[in-house]
């Protein structure tokens, strides 16, 4: 029973529990449980919360008994990326600087899920500071591919893609920077959306890149990816980034799953050489299904997001050099007094604390980015990403005004074996440069499963992309594509995944 | 000779003498914390005292996850400061990061503006003694936040070196900071300590007119630095301005306009000093040494310091209307100088009896006595008078202390009345004031407790005076042979008898009529 309710999507876990056929407390003991018989394989959770989720769950069931009006997904449970603050809960970012750092604040989008009453059920894994595309680079070790445990299961947020992929919540929050919800989505054969920058609030975000973060819904299905979204966007008044206008209706987008009518555009600087031929495979029949569906296709040239990938390097390091210089060992984190030094200065402090404290993927981006910015460095290095930046902007509004989304495989490959990358950090870099373009010019995109790979069996996700605070347009075309692929296979992908709880496979 | 770059001299040149040799060149930069009553980028209070680190949040303890938002009120006081200073304002600007790590940093970074302040090329005009006018070009003016602050514990000098441990309190930290900054002022010459006294005092009383700061020097909301440099003076002096400037020293934090003014002094004689002897000025900052009236080195400002300033992303484009400009316009008072020059005429005050009253920090006080129907003369004798030495004694300005003790304009207004009124001398009044500052009630409460009352009755007054003279038949002699001062000793007999309560006018003619000199 318990089994098979981690199956179900989260509209149907809502609707049980609206119907009272479940508890918030059967549910969110069941996922616990599902918890503690694979997360020793998986390693999706850097901290899982026993009590405090089935003390919100059981604050939601008691609510529901005294008739409150709750919202749709009161009770149904969630799994939060570490790098969101959460009060009362550690949040490490997946990194020994902030071991034990318990923050004394909530994120706005941990707010509004408590808000809407959905129990937390712990905290997922990431590459450090979100750095990287594989959660190799966490120092509490990799999270792993449920579909090949010897496999990565993308990255940063490759806690939230596997805790969702492997039936421990249902559903779960990422953060994209450059592909850190979508990748991972694309290689566990879930579904991830990085909203519109600045329709999600940052507000307890730990900040990697401050211009490209964005927190977005992980989950199984799009409707499910739907009912998060609209959870957690909306104007706040503590980003100064966010946007004050009504949340386009994702939810509503989803379950109409219409294209017909509307032109999709196939990125050419984002398909065919450097791509997978199975991956490319998947992406040209999903395609073709989008045309039977009644949706027309064109082509669109974006010869700006060569550069993509080289203006992002610059960007992200420069920022990140500045939002980690506060991981510093005077207020909070962890503490290390310099070796040998009797009587050692605040600064020398500082610099043993940061040594010991961060991996060395962190170190050397915050190098990077210190060089970029140095004085005489800043116009050719930061200067000229931003003008890039601009360029592939323009490139977007260019290719929107021929279609109403743009497609392209999420992920040039399947997902790597661990350790595959990880002594070639240009070659894991590379992988990001499907995604990369979208957090660049602040535009909506999601990654779906399309099928499995012939070469490996193993998952690839397409990229939709929309204009800016046009999401919806996502969900439309997401949920079409969905519904006919679903009609293809005859059963959720996922269900093709090696079952965990039967014993690991190797 | 080699040129060495040199930091104490042996002995410092004379003023005078360096003056002769060398052109100073000046540039103040001054910090002055916005009164908001919230931080620039969150809600915390910025009350001034509070226990160490009470006022603080996520956001200005750069806690993880915090994101800043910028203070309106902050903006608009720093849009009318750039206004009130002739300044251009920004259609577009934004706020930049300036890193570098420090304790007392919560961030590692300080949000400040960098190539795009909010204002830019003004000047101010400042007064000097001799009643010239001199213009201060200013550069710009920026918004910032200020830092935490550090208090070195166990060492003798309560700086960090040698100092047992460190104490931070972020309750500073955020705190709405405008940096104005002045171009080199140059032309100033051998009143270039006064030209930088000036300025700082005129700054002070333009923010204090504007209502955007307390502006107070000893409690580090208004702070100078003061920059210095000499240059050979030019055998023509129109030439001067073509010779180029000389390697410049930065004194940190100087806490008086006296120090400001003691500062550029000192510098000018220690730079002549080593410039003279052929040495050369080392780059650095400077502390300045109140006590003493020196400056020591401070560190090296070298041009490898890079603060890797870039446009921060966590804030929008603060992007002022033109309707907002010209609305806070609108709100600008008289600026401080016309507004001297006109009370000046007004008030019929010598230059001197204006520089006093400003200096006492009474002209607003004043002003409302006027306005209270008090006269200039008299709300000056009486706000220069017991309320100023009351408030110096308690180290506290005349406004604060009045408002402490409930002395109203309107009350000051109203003893003067006693006074022209005919009720009360100068010295009743005395006591009538008095008893106001102790808490006993208005001016006629008081007399009227005290008893305090003129005594009009001729009778009493002929009584006395007859008793007086009759008593001192040698004095009143000396006044019937023509000795019209030593009639003051009689008055003051005829005083004392009356128990002060008399009109010593009145008393003065009476006593001349019975001695035949009336």
């Amino acid at each position: 029973m318990t089994t098979d309710l981690t199956r179900r999507s989260a509209a149907e876990m809502a609707s049980l529990l609206s119907t009272r056929e479940v508890s918030a407390v059967e549910l969110t003991q069941a996922h616990l449980d599902r918890t503690d018989a694979v997360d020793a394989l998986v390693h999706s959770y850097l901290h899982v919360d026993h009590e405090g989720a089935l003390a919100q769950a059981r604050a939601v069931d008691q609510r529901r008994a005294a008739g409150d009006d709750l919202h749709p997904l009161a009770g149904v449970p969630i799994a939060v990326k570490d790098i969101l603050t959460t009060k009362g809960l550690p949040t490490t970012c997946g990194s020994r600087i902030l071991e034990g750092w318990v923050p004394p604040y909530d994120a706005t989008v941990v707010t509004r899920l408590r808000e809407a009453g959905m129990p937390i059920l712990g905290k997922t894994n990431l590459d450090e500071f979100a750095m990287g595309s594989s959660t190799e680079h966490s120092a509490y070790g990799p999270s792993r591919n449920p579909w090949d445990l010897e496999r990565i299961p993308g990255g940063s947020g490759g806690g939230s893609s596997s805790v969702i992929a492997s039936f421990q919540a249902p559903l779960a929050i990422g953060t994209d920077t450059g592909g850190s919800i979508r990748q991972p989505a694309a290689v566990t054969g879930t579904v991830g959306t990085k909203p519109t920058y600045g329709s999600v609030s940052r507000y307890g975000l730990v900040a990697l890149a401050s211009s490209l973060d964005q927190a977005g819904p992980c989950a199984r299905t799009v409707l499910d990816t739907a009912l998060l979204h609209a959870v957690i966007a909306g104007h706040d008044q503590l980003d100064s980034t966010s946007i004050d206008a009504p949340v386009p209706a994702v939810v509503e987008a989803a379950l109409r799953a219409d294209v017909s009518g509307m032109t999709v555009g196939v990125i050419r600087q984002l398909t065919g050489e450097g791509y997978q031929a199975g991956v490319q495979t998947r992406f040209d029949e999903a395609v073709a299904l989008l045309v039977e569906r009644g949706a027309k296709v064109v082509e669109v040239d974006c010869p700006n997001f060569d550069y993509a990938l080289a203006a992002y390097y610059l960007i992200l390091p420069s920022e990140a050099s500045s939002n980690l210089a506060k991981f510093d060992a005077m207020r909070y984190g962890l503490r290390v007094p310099p070796a040998e030094v009797d009587d050692p200065s605040a600064e020398q402090v500082m610099a043993a604390s940061r040594d010991a404290g961060f991996g060395d993927e962190v170190k050397r981006r915050i190098i990077l980015g210190t060089y970029a910015l140095s004085s005489g460095y800043y116009d050719a290095y930061y200067g000229q990403a931003q003008k890039v930046r601009r360029l592939i902007a323009d490139d977007f509004s260019r290719a929107f005004a021929s279609a109403d989304v743009l497609l392209s495989p999420t992920a040039p490959t399947t997902a790597f074996r661990l350790g595959e990358k990880l002594d070639d950090p240009m070659a894991m870099y590379r992988g990001d440069v499907a995604t990369i373009p979208a957090n660049l010019a602040g535009v909506p995109g999601m990654s779906l499963p399309s099928g499995l790979s012939d070469e490996d069996g193993l998952p690839t996700g397409i990229q939709i992309l929309a204009p800016a605070t046009q999401d919806d347009r996502l969900y439309a075309v997401g949920a079409a594509l969905e519904a006919a692929l679903l009609e293809r296979w005859g059963a959720p992908l996922l269900t093709r995944a090696p079952d965990l709880s039967q014993g690991a496979v190797t | 000779m080699t040129t060495h770059a040199t930091r104490e001299p042996e002995t410092l040149m004379g003023y005078d003498e360096a003056l002769t040799h060398f052109d100073p060149v000046m540039g103040l930069e001054v910090h002055v914390e916005l009164g908001t009553a919230t931080k620039m980028f969150c809600g915390c209070s910025t009350t001034f005292g509070a226990a160490p680190n009470t006022q603080t949040c996520p956001v200005c303890l750069g806690l993880p996850g915090a994101l800043p938002v910028v203070n309106e009120i902050g903006v608009e006081s720093a849009i009318r400061i750039g206004l009130a200073l002739n300044c251009e304002i920004a259609t577009w600007c934004r706020f930049a990061r300036k890193n570098y790590f420090y304790p007392d940093m919560p961030k590692n970074f300080q949000t400040s503006q960098y190539d795009e302040p909010i204002a830019y090329e003004g000047y101010l005009d400042v007064d000097l003694d001799d009643g010239t006018t001199f213009r201060v070009p200013i550069e710009r003016a920026h918004m910032e936040e200020d830092t935490g602050k550090s208090l070195h514990v166990g060492g003798a000098t309560g700086r960090i070196q040698g100092a047992d441990h460190s104490l931070v309190d972020y309750n500073r930290a955020g705190i709405p900071l405008i940096e104005i900054v002045t171009k080199p002022i140059t032309g100033a010459g051998e009143r270039a300590p006064e030209v930088a006294r000036a300025y700082a005092t005129a700054l002070r009383d333009l923010l204090k007119a504007l209502d955007v700061s307390d502006v107070k020097m000893e409690q580090g909301s208004m702070r100078a630095d003061v920059n210095l440099s000499l240059r050979p003076r030019a055998a023509d002096a129109q030439d001067q301005d073509a010779v180029p400037l000389g390697t410049r020293t930065e004194t940190k934090n100087v806490n008086s306009f006296r120090s400001v003014e003691r500062a550029v002094r000192h510098e000018v004689m220690r730079h002549g000093a080593i410039l003279h002897g052929g040495g050369s000025i080392l780059q650095e900052t400077r502390h300045w040494h109140e006590d003493t009236g020196l400056t020591t080195s401070g560190r090296e400002k070298s041009d490898a310091e890079d603060y890797r300033y870039f446009p921060e992303p966590d804030l929008v484009p603060v992007a002022p209307t033109r309707e907002l400009v010209e609305a806070l316009r609108a709100t600008l008072p008289e600026p401080p100088a016309e507004r001297r020059k006109r009370l000046l005429a007004d008030w019929g005050y010598s230059d001197l009896e204006m520089r006093d009253v400003q200096n006492a920090g009474v002209v607003e006080l004043i002003e409302a006595t006027v306005s209270a129907g008090g006269s200039p003369a008299g709300a000056r004798k009486w706000w220069m008078g017991e309320p100023s030495r009351r408030a110096n004694g308690q180290a506290q300005d005349v406004a604060s202390y009045a408002a402490e003790v409930g002395l109203t304009p309107a009350l000051v207004a109203e003893l003067e009345g006693l006074v022209t009124g005919g009720r009360l001398n100068d010295q009743l009044a005395r006591q009538v004031m008095d008893g106001v500052l102790d808490g006993e009630g208005t001016p006629t409460a008081v007399a009227d407790a005290r008893g305090l009352e003129l005594v009009k009755d001729d009778g009493a007054l002929e009584a006395a005076v007859d008793a007086v003279i009759a008593a001192n038949e040698g004095v009143a002699d000396k006044v019937r042979d023509g000795k019209l001062q030593a009639a003051g000793a009689l008055i003051g007999l005829v005083m004392k008898q009356m128990k002060g309560q008399a009109d010593a006018a009145r008393a003065r003619e009476m006593i001349l009529a019975k001695l035949g000199q009336g």
